[in-house]
């Protein structure tokens, strides 16, 4: 294979970098759930005012 | 559950399509293996375009019915939009440097407009810090986010409008990608890759929506715990002064 090493930093890092994002991101919400409180979770913004109180 | 079975096959999707472009594709008669690298830069670069200008239509929707919603489809559009901005940047010069001889070229239209691109939308995201106030954190973001969407053409035309390195669309180019000679494999690989790009950017998106709404949640919450606070103070204060004998009233006031 020629050019490998660009090929691997490529992907590696686009494929890797995506995954790192994604599992950032759940952490972060989980964080986020485990702060809210029980009326919270439900997210009434998202059923109720509209999320403009 | 469905948002985890689409984060489940998303991620099956971009393992397949890696791998089908790594290993099952050929090398490419003239680029070699550095052909490769295509598939995920330009799957990368249409997501930037997409989440850039549901940024733009957030904004739009934000100032037209000033509904916190659509400023948390905003943010998360901004920031997923970013890191494929950066991947489509770091892929281009992945490829670049063993097919142009070099990585970056700044005379090069679609290379500036698109680092001028990340640039701008790294300052949207950095401007949603300055202020505590969602609403007028809102308003600033899309009109930013509107502004910063007039440079998506730009990114897109460049290489039709000037002279580059670059080379011209991919998709939009009956000669390419389209063209019914074109071989199959790469075909495949290509809009195999874009499709399991997608699919990941619709997780992704959904659980950045998620995570936006609970933070606004909370950031509503401790604004609300404060202006309690500061009203049972001030209350406390104002009773002090104005009957400084009922001091019974005063301190339960105060609580």
């Amino acid at each position: 294979m020629k050019d490998v090493a660009f090929v691997i930093a490529a992907y590696g890092v686009i494929i890797g970098g995506l995954g790192l994002y994604a599992l950032a991101l759940v952490r972060r919400l989980a964080a986020a759930r485990r702060q809210s409180r029980p009326e919270l979770r439900s997210d009434p913004a998202d059923q109720g005012d509209g999320g403009r109180a | 559950m469905k948002t985890r079975i689409l984060g489940f096959v998303a991620l099956a999707a971009v393992l397949a399509a890696a791998g089908f472009g790594l290993f099952v594709v050929p090398a490419d008669l003239n680029q070699g293996d550095a052909q490769r690298i295509m598939y995920p830069h330009v799957a990368s670069a249409w997501l930037a375009y997409l989440s850039f200008g549901v940024t733009a239509l957030a904004g739009i929707g934000w100032l037209w019915r000033r509904d916190l919603r659509f400023d948390a489809v905003a943010v998360s559009s901004a920031e997923i939009g970013v890191m494929f901005t950066a991947f489509a940047i770091w892929g281009g010069m992945m490829w670049a440097r063993p097919v142009w001889g070099t990585f970056w070229q700044w005379e090069d239209p679609r290379l500036t407009t698109t680092a001028l691109l990340l640039a701008l939308y790294v300052g949207y995201l950095l401007l949603r810090r300055l202020s505590d106030d969602p609403a007028r954190r809102a308003t600033r973001a899309a009109i930013v986010g509107l502004v910063a969407a007039v440079d998506i053409p730009i990114v897109h035309f460049s290489v039709i409008w000037w002279r580059g390195l670059h080379q011209g669309p991919t998709f939009l180019d009956p000669n390419k990608i389209l063209h019914p000679a074109a071989p199959l494999p790469f075909v495949l690989a290509l809009v195999g890759m874009v499709l399991a790009f997608t699919l990941t950017w619709s997780w992704l998106m959904i659980r950045r929506y998620q995570l936006a709404r609970l933070q606004a949640g909370h950031e509503e919450a401790a604004r609300y715990g404060r202006v309690v606070r500061a009203r049972a103070k001030a209350r406390g204060h104002e009773t002090t002064m104005t009957s400084p004998i009922d001091s019974g009233d005063a301190t339960e006031a105060a609580r």
